[in-house]
């Protein structure tokens, strides 16, 4: 256990991302020349089979959302890849597209078969200018090769709001419209872009598929957590000695992540804290870091594998003043449409800044746990209803941090 | 249908129904704020959050389909609490200013705020501290005082596509401001005041003229004299406790009277006159090649419009003002002359159905009596004000008749106030006057109902004249695109900025949903069936004044005080 595997990054450092050819000589495009043999029923089975759940943060059933989409009748669907990687910490898209790009687009265009699609779009981060110029060199090159047949791809830039990571405030951006989240139902793969079908799928997922029509769905199935298989990209920063990216199966646990690939805590301090799936992950204790790095075991200590960034955490870390930051930055990126999220993360904040500042009380603390759990399940969109999950999970984790803040 | 169980109860509710209607169903009313009966789900508020068996999320009751088998709980204490803990959220962002407030006592956020016993605020009173917008004559916001609820942009955007507001900055910065920058004034708002019917609460209103018209009633040198719009009786039980329609008109005179009016007269009676005016530019128009199809005038928010959008059809617009203006100009000519009172010394006061009035009234051109034509706009709300602060019992009110010489009016005037009404009034006079045969049968219903868009072929013995209808202005660029592509078959347009037509406009009560603008269209109908004169050409009081006074239809006089022009407003549009 504990080891390296590498699916979606089987091609890093192998390639030249700037040519297409280097792709094509380690078997790129031979996955869409074989899906496209296959009939669009049995290759979406086939995903389904893989149990392959998305790596953007929501975990759902990549085969089944196809399914979704490929069912509705439209006289256009749309294949859209979610690169608005804005998750602080967070590079693991970046990666993908840096270091093998066609990978990407041949996963796009193997979702766009199964579905009946001819048009796909890369929603990139605004703040990855150079590798909306790979993708762009990318997609002129398959273009030219022919390797996408009908389908086109275009690539659009974000314009740096975090919520534009929210499949549906992406949707509305790639519209024009305002970066703000739809309610749901209906979802995407009934209604998505300009109301048409749309599958909106993570980088790293789409990575995966050319790999899983290779081998099998069976085969992916069999790697990992059996309820999450396959592999997660982690991306380590903080407080740990290797600050750099690892490509794991899902039952690897937390503590191997940091002891073992992560080299564990510099300077022989200890373990306070770590934060995994982003800034909207919840901060987990030392007595839990057995807990495998697969979605439904994550859910079950109430955190999330989110993005897969972990964030690490040692001894001297004041979790209250880094909880207040966070709350600093989620009252920054509240869109402002529903009135929990827009309020409540202002609210947050005020009362973290207050209790930082040595200047609040338990009852603070009480309102704090109160307004986290209404924001919860009652926000409009995920970035509402996650926000909370660092301020609730340090309180109760991490109640001693609070009370040395009430002299 | 989907079966569905809403706390303990069963109901059968049709397929795509939401949790809402369904609670609805069942004689449950679950609380929405940015919810809105006539507009699209926003699910923004998150007010209306219900429990769902099997869900960890509570759901927005306004936007979740029920499916077949859905346990849905309204009112368990995770629902309350989260309810609470919204309101208390939104609340504490706003100005704790009810006393002083345009929607005291009217108002979403107080209701549900009394609803849901809220006490002791836990979070502290922050309040924003954003300067009123008091550049328009008819329109206020207070942006201080929004609660991010979108209603009006949903109104201004869709219903009327005005796009005269949107939302700027994020989080707890963002705000509904004008488009294109800048206040009110200067964004493409045609001053419908629609957006005041979709606010919950006090963030945008009408700008209140009660104290200006108290002034000029107290002061013992004026003589204080009224028109009434005809879509205000209808509308002003309403405000005072009465069902729609049933104030009679002679005690809304009495009331008038009360507060003070020196003389009460009524815009029916220049309604009537717009007919004979109005009717004879068409004919004109349709006999010597004049530009066609001829629009009507009469809605300021619809000129203001024309004058946004479509700067390059103001030909179009029938050149008669509005009933409103024909009144002013006459009140303080002709009328004053009649009375021998002094012009100068009167205060024309208007009341009206309508925001876009306050406006029109203050247009520089609007001057031809040689005075500022209409002095003081009042909108129904303003004047059902003024009735509650009286303190009168109408019960008890004597009835009191209109004044003399521009107080007599037909049933043709009384419709003007639904959408349909003046191309059905002017029809019944353009018949007469081109077939010169009584008109047996004076009910043209197809121009009546609240459809976005009507029209009709009418043969005028043997002359065909196409005519349509819109109300609501996104209905009316419909018409207005076809007319610039060259493309329309009509020859007569009848516009109405508001839904339903003055009936629904920006001045009335509060009008939560189109269901009230159908009960009052019904209501005018109902009062123009009971008239025993029901063509404008056979008002008496008309009669006179052409006799005396305007000598013909678009003659000098007439010209010279009953017609008017129009200005591209050349503005920044989305």
């Amino acid at each position: 256990m504990a080891e390296e595997m590498r699916i979606v990054l089987r091609n890093y450092g192998k390639i030249d991302p700037l040519k297409i050819d280097d792709y094509i000589s380690l078997g790129g495009y031979n996955a869409l020349k074989k899906a496209c043999a296959t009939d669009k029923t049995a290759l979406i089975d086939d995903i389904k089979k893989s149990n392959l759940r998305g790596r953007g943060g929501a975990g759902f059933n990549c085969g089944m959302k196809w399914s979704f989409a490929a069912m509705a009748q439209a006289d256009q669907k749309y294949v859209v890849c979610n690169a608005d990687e804005g998750e602080p910490g967070t590079y693991k898209d970046r990666l993908i597209m840096e270091n093998d790009p066609q990978t990407l687009l041949e996963g796009m265009a193997i979702c766009a078969y199964a579905i009946g699609a001819t048009k796909g779009y890369i929603y990139c981060r605004g703040e990855y200018p150079q590798v909306v110029k790979i993708l762009n060199t990318a997609i002129a090159q398959a273009k030219e090769k022919g390797v996408l047949g009908d389908f086109d791809i275009e690539v659009r830039m974000g314009a740096g709001a975090y919520v534009c990571g929210e499949e549906t405030a992406l949707i509305e951006s790639l519209e024009g419209n305002r970066g703000e989240p739809r309610y749901k139902p209906p979802y995407p793969p009934a209604q998505g872009l300009w109301q048409k079908p749309t599958i909106v799928n993570n980088v790293e997922t789409f990575a995966a598929i050319p790999v899983i029509v290779e081998k099998g769905g069976e085969w992916f199935a069999s790697i990992g957590a059996p309820s999450y298989p396959g592999t997660k990209v982690l991306t380590l920063t903080g407080d740990i000695n290797n600050r750099t990216f690892f490509e794991v199966p899902t039952n690897t646990t937390i503590r191997e992540v940091i002891y073992k690939l992560g080299g564990g805590i510099p300077s022989g301090k200890k373990f306070k804290a770590v934060q995994i799936g982003g800034t909207s992950g919840a901060f987990i204790p030392e007595s839990q870091l057995d807990t495998p790095i697969a979605f439904d075991a994550m859910t079950a200590i109430d955190a999330a594998l989110g993005s897969g960034a972990v964030f690490v955490l040692d001894e001297t870390r004041d979790l209250v003043d880094v909880t207040t930051q966070i709350a600093k930055f989620f009252e920054h990126e509240s869109c402002g449409k529903c009135a929990p999220c827009r309020e409540g993360t202002m609210r947050m904040f005020d009362l973290m800044e207050k209790i930082n500042d040595g200047e609040g009380s338990a009852q603070d603390v009480a309102l704090l746990n109160k307004l986290g759990r209404v924001m919860s399940y009652s926000c409009l969109c995920g970035l509402g209803q996650a926000a909370p999950a660092p301020v609730l999970s340090t309180i109760k984790h991490f109640p001693a941090d609070y009370n040395a803040k009430f002299a | 249908m989907v079966n569905v169980t809403i706390d303990g109860i069963k109901v059968s509710v049709p397929n795509g129904s939401t949790i809402l209607q369904a609670a609805k169903e069942v004689g449950i009313k679950v609380p929405t704020l940015c919810y809105h009966p006539d507009q699209a789900v926003k699910a923004n508020c998150r007010v209306c959050v219900c429990e769902v068996e099997g869900n960890r999320l509570l759901q927005a009751a306004c936007s979740q389909p029920v499916f077949e088998g859905m346990v849905v709980k309204t009112k368990t204490p995770k629902v309350i609490e989260a309810r609470k803990t919204i309101l208390e959220l939104i609340l504490s962002h706003h100005p704790q200013d009810c006393l002083n407030c345009i929607r005291n006592g009217n108002c979403e956020l107080q209701d549900l705020s009394a609803e849901y016993i809220i006490r002791d605020n836990p979070f502290e009173l922050k309040v924003r501290g954003l300067e009123k917008d008091l550049s328009t004559p008819a329109i206020f916001r207070d942006p201080d005082k929004c609660v991010l609820c979108r209603r009006c942009i949903d109104a201004c955007t869709v219903i009327q596509s005005v796009s005269a507001l949107g939302v700027e900055k994020r989080g707890c910065e963002s705000m509904v401001v004008p488009t294109m920058g800048g206040n009110l004034i200067d964004s493409p708002c045609v001053m419908c005041g629609q957006c005041v019917h979709a606010c919950p609460v006090g963030a945008i209103g009408e700008i209140e003229d009660i104290d200006k018209l108290m002034a000029a009633i107290a002061d013992p040198d004026t003589i204080v004299v009224t028109q009434i719009a005809p879509a205000v009786r209808l509308a002003l039980g309403e405000e005072i406790g009465m069902a729609t329609g049933d104030l009679p008109m002679e005690v809304f005179v009495a009331g008038l009277r009360h507060l003070g009016f020196d003389y009460v007269l009524h815009t029916n009676f220049t309604a009537d006159l717009t007919i004979l005016e109005e009717g004879n530019e068409l004919l004109q128009r349709l006999t010597t090649g004049g530009t066609l199809p001829m629009f009507t005038s009469c809605s300021p928010g619809w000129i203001n419009f024309c004058e946004t959008y479509y700067p390059d059809l103001l030909d179009n617009l029938s050149t008669c003002k509005s009933p409103q203006q024909m009144f002013g100009s006459l009140v303080k000519t002709y009328w004053a002359d009649k009375m021998n009172i002094e012009p100068q010394k009167v205060v024309s006061v208007s009341i009206m159905p309508c925001t876009a009035k306050k406006f029109e009234a203050a247009r520089p051109e609007m001057n031809s009596s040689g005075y500022q034509d209409v002095d003081i706009v009042l909108t129904t709300r303003e004047i059902g004000k003024l009735f509650r602060m009286s303190g009168l019992d109408f019960s008890r009110l004597e009835p009191s008749p209109f004044d003399s010489w521009m107080g007599a009016y037909t049933g043709a005037a009384v419709i003007f106030g639904a959408t349909g009404g003046v191309m059905e009034a002017a029809l019944r006079t353009v018949y007469e006057v081109v077939t010169k045969k009584e008109l047996t049968d004076v009910n043209f219903t197809f121009a009546r109902g609240f459809e976005g868009i009507k029209e009709a072929e009418i043969d005028l013995d043997g002359t065909k004249v196409k005519v349509a209808i819109a109300h609501t202005l996104s209905n009316a660029r419909k018409l207005m695109d076809q007319v610039r592509a060259g493309e329309s078959p009509y020859h007569f347009i009848e516009i109405m900025a508001c839904p339903g037509g003055c009936i629904g406009g920006g001045g009335q009560p509060i009008t939560k949903a189109n269901v009230k603008r159908i009960e009052r269209i019904g209501a005018i109908y109902d009062e123009d069936a009971s008239l025993p004169l029901r063509k404008s050409h056979d008002n008496p009081e008309v009669k006179v004044l052409y006799d005396e006074f305007l000598h013909e239809p678009l003659g000098h006089k007439s010209h010279e005080l009953l017609h008017t022009h129009y200005h591209a407003k050349n503005k920044k549009c989305l």
